[in-house]
């Protein structure tokens, strides 16, 4: 199947009768999907490269300031962090099984996957949310009142910059933005997903929507996976 | 060319069983609260280490597994994950490798 | 449109529906290259302007015609345009996008609808940067350095970033389509070793596409974040680094000269040997140096920025890492060379574009390797000598590539042949001009004058002179094919399927095509450029 050239001639014509979905310049459904599968993974890559900059800034940041960064990183709610953390991966959860059901044909267990997945989508960024209005509160979000005096005389032995703690939480609201922002992209996308799942549209033959929202969705969980230990846990040792 | 093969229904196309999902599901939150409490212990520079380790075989687990690369036989997959990975560290390794020289003797 | 001469009842893309509709909600590859083709000339026509504006300053070394505000802003919009607008989708979104498909025997690209989502983001991105230029401008310089453009710059950076950014997605979505479309599209027989370079040179252009502009991209948006929130990311007073805007810009932007040089290498690939008649020499040595170069290119960034305060240990390493992206380029200008040898050479207008080509993207090139030295590059840096290398680079090679494949496909995208004496002259007028204007430019850099400045000491004026004086040559000599191929459109001869006799599959379907490019999709049994079996093209064709 990798790889392949296309079929040759007719069999187009008899597949389009046949198959609805098969649009007209693939020469069968195998075809067709292979290069849905391939464009996402190939736009999955340059979303890491995406990120990639950011976690690049971050790195620098981080190994210039690293008292700062640490007390930054203390003062978020590691509770509702972790939380998230594994909302995602309860999300990740039923996206893979909802590919199951598409596989198996099984529709209504498929949109209640899907379902399930918007839910912790939702989830996940409510509880993101709450987070950064109790930042707000505490005059850590940059230009709207921003105040980081008060990790200032938490650390006294750390002598904190505050414009360098500005910085962490510069890189903390772009990454998690960021991040919320694809989060809602891929609610979107499976409330379309689900949308077509209940009208009927896919079948053991045909999911590849299904498959390939959820290999979008399953990255934006990966996304998740890395930033938690790298904003939440830069030091949280006992006397740090 | 043209094969007498139904190519309707990819056959090469991996189902997983809801228990072995459920299993994987269970690794990722354990690792998760493993990742959370160790950051609480005193490792020296090693938190971070432990803590990236983790984070890479929690998403090694996630792309293997929920995004069937562990199945597929399909090479590009692979070869563009880790095109796009490798490129990443290229970014990152050659920008901080700047960054650690300077002022060096 | 091509009518009265091409027998009326054959149906081609061109005519196969008629009306704005069917234009601008085309799904056919060919179309959207042709909406391409015309979005990118206007921008062409839009960055020149400014050039013109930037050589009739320098025309005296007081600064008489602009104050020096407009003069920022005329290069920084001249060479954003000029990147961004016009050389980065030139090739790939016009001749990329109206052969691959038929380069490999497929009805269409991978997603068609995706290809014209990328047209509109370009369009839109387009307008943006249309509606900064009228509201005043942006004068960073083409490069955005912080801190000038995140805090001290009063013009309109935001949009001109946020629109860089999201033509950025035209790019990448145009580099998903081709990558997918090499990987599962290609006929049956059409096996990568037989795909003609100029597919191996887009496919690895795609790569750089996909992979280097996510970075530019979310970097433009940490500026425009900074600029809007006074985050102070980058700058030094409030411990932010401008070096490190500086990493992030041109991990990309270096990679993207690759973007700009390797469709134009394509395009090469595929005249030299058609017009030597012969078989290229060492197939597999040019693939392979394409994907080297796209490699390669992405490891050699911070050579932008040895003066800059980096440390000495990357800079000796980014300087031998630049050295040696210049082995795989010159592998193929040996490859190419030694195509021509002992071949049957005609001097038809794609030829001239082609030697041209070659002559002065090697003189680019060897400069590149000039300013690759650290010792050489501490004087010359920020200077004119920079300006003209890479203009040697970007339009002796990378728009005199486009011109030479505009010319050689125009039969197949246009159904008729155009002009070729006034083809020829006006190859003749782009070198003669492009060089007058460039050379002179090369000797007062490295005499010392700065680029960027809009005043100059008087012994430099002899230069700046010449230089102006070439680019209205140069302009001349890009107005004419304008004219001639406009006039081709309705007077020129019908095009046969193939007039130059060349191999490839766009070249067995009628020109111009219809509109799922083959009656019956292929079967390739042939190795490509197999020129020791093809038949002289017709001497007529070559000479008119």
């Amino acid at each position: 199947m990798s790889d392949r050239a296309g079929t040759g001639d007719s069999p187009l014509v008899l597949e389009h009768e046949d198959r609805p979905e098969l649009r007209h310049h693939f020469a069968d459904v195998v075809q067709q999907r292979n290069a849905a599968s391939l464009g996402m993974w190939w736009f999955l890559g340059t979303e890491i490269m995406f990120f990639g900059g950011m976690f690049c800034g971050y790195l620098v940041y981080r190994r210039a300031y690293f008292p700062d960064f640490a007390a930054g990183s203390r003062s978020l709610n590691l509770i509702a962090g972790t939380l998230n953390t594994a909302v995602l991966i309860c999300s990740s959860l039923t996206v893979a099984l909802a590919v199951r059901a598409s596989q198996l044909g099984k529709r209504k267990q498929l949109v209640n996957l899907l379902l399930a997945t918007i839910f912790f989508g939702v989830c996940f960024l409510a509880i993101k949310g709450y987070e950064w209005r109790d930042e707000y509160i505490h005059h850590h979000v940059p230009t709207f009142y921003f105040d980081a005096h008060d990790l200032v005389r938490e650390n006294p032995n750390l002598h904190l910059d505050p414009q360098h703690t500005k910085i962490f939480f510069s890189l903390y609201f772009a990454l998690t933005g960021v991040h919320a922002l694809h989060m809602i992209v891929g609610i979107g996308i499976f409330s379309v997903i689900t949308f077509m799942a209940w009208r009927g549209k896919f079948n053991p033959e045909y999911h590849t929507p299904v498959e390939i929202a959820g290999l979008y969705w399953h990255f934006v969980d990966i996304v998740w996976i890395y930033l938690f230990p790298l904003l939440y846990l830069i030091d949280r040792r006992p006397g740090a | 060319m043209a094969e007498h093969v139904d190519h309707s229904i990819d056959h090469s196309e991996h189902i997983g069983t809801s228990g072995f999902y459920w299993l994987i599901w269970a690794i990722l939150i354990v690792a998760t609260v493993l990742t959370a409490w160790i950051s609480t212990i005193d490792l020296g520079v090693f938190n971070t280490v432990v803590a990236l380790i983790i984070a890479t075989c929690k998403a090694s687990i996630v792309v293997l597994f929920f995004m069937h690369v562990k199945y597929t036989s399909e090479k590009m997959t692979k070869a563009v994950l880790l095109a796009a990975v490798f490129w990443l560290l290229l970014l990152l390794v050659l920008s901080l490798a700047d960054y650690s020289t300077r002022y060096a003797g | 449109m091509a009518t009265a001469a091409v027998s009326t009842e054959r149906k081609n893309y061109l005519n196969a529906e008629y009306g704005i509709r069917s234009w601008l909600l085309t799904t056919d590859h060919k179309r959207i290259a042709l909406l391409y083709l015309i979005s990118i000339t206007f921008f062409f026509f839009v960055g020149g302007f400014f050039a013109l504006l930037i050589r009739l300053e320098l025309l005296t070394p007081a600064g008489d015609l602009l104050t020096a505000d407009m003069y920022n802003k005329a290069f920084t919009m001249h060479g954003q345009i000029m990147v961004f607008f016009f050389l980065i989708p030139s090739i790939p979104a016009v001749l990329g996008n109206f052969l691959i498909p038929m380069m490999i025997g497929a009805k269409d690209l991978a997603f068609p609808r995706i290809n014209l989502l990328s047209w509109y983001i370009y369009i839109i991105a387009g307008g943006l940067y249309l509606h900064c230029l009228v509201s005043g401008g942006v004068d960073t310089g083409w490069t955005f350095y912080t801190p000038y453009s995140s805090l001290f710059s009063n013009t309109h950076v935001i949009e001109a970033g946020l629109s860089i950014f999201i033509v950025g997605f035209s790019s990448i979505l145009t580099g998903l389509n081709f990558v997918v479309t090499v990987h599962r599209m290609r006929a049956p027989g059409m096996t990568w070793s037989r795909l003609p370079l100029f597919v191996w040179s887009h496919y690895a252009t795609s790569i750089i596409m996909l992979l280097g502009t996510p970075v530019i991209a979310i970097t433009l948006l940490l500026v425009v974040l900074e600029r809007t929130l006074n985050l102070g990311i980058f700058d030094p007073s409030r411990g932010g680094d401008p070096v490190l805007f500086q990493h992030l810009f041109w991990f990309y932007s270096h990679p993207a000269v690759y973007i700009m040089i390797l469709p134009s290498m394509a395009v090469i690939s595929e005249i030299v040997p058609c017009f030597s008649r012969k078989r290229v020499f060492g197939y597999s040595f040019i693939a392979a140096s394409s994907i080297a170069i796209a490699a390669i290119g992405f490891l050699v960034w911070a050579h932008h920025m040895f003066v800059a305060g980096i440390s000495l240990y990357s800079a000796l390493v980014f300087s031998f890492l630049s050295f040696l992206v210049a082995v795989p380029s010159a592998v193929k200008i040996f490859n190419w060379t030694a195509t021509m040898y002992k071949g049957s050479v005609s001097f038809s207008t794609p030829m001239l574009y082609a030697f041209g080509f070659i002559g002065l993207f090697t003189i680019g090139g060897l400069t590149g390797l000039f300013l690759a030295t650290l010792g050489v590059d501490v004087h010359v840096h920020d200077t004119y000598f920079v300006i003209a290398h890479f203009h040697y680079v970007m339009v002796g090679g990378a728009v005199m590539g486009y011109l030479g494949g505009i010319h050689f496909w125009w039969p197949k995208i246009s159904g008729r042949m155009y002009p070729e004496a006034w083809g020829r002259l006006a190859a003749l007028i782009v070198f003669l001009g492009f060089n007058l204007t460039f050379f002179p430019q090369f000797i007062v850099g490295y005499l010392g004058m700065p680029r960027r400045y809009w005043q100059y000491p008087p012994e430099f004026q002899v230069y700046n002179v010449l230089s102006t004086a070439g680019a209205s040559i140069l302009a001349v000599g890009y107005l004419l094919p304008m004219v001639y191929l406009l006039w081709s459109l309705r007077y020129g001869k019908p095009a046969p399927d193939n007039p130059w006799q060349a191999t490839g599959l766009e070249w067995r379907t009628s020109s111009p095509p219809p509109t799922f490019n083959f009656e019956e999709t292929p079967e390739v049994t042939w190795e490509a450029y197999e020129y020791d079996t093809m038949p002289m093209p017709d001497e007529v064709t070559l000479e008119r």
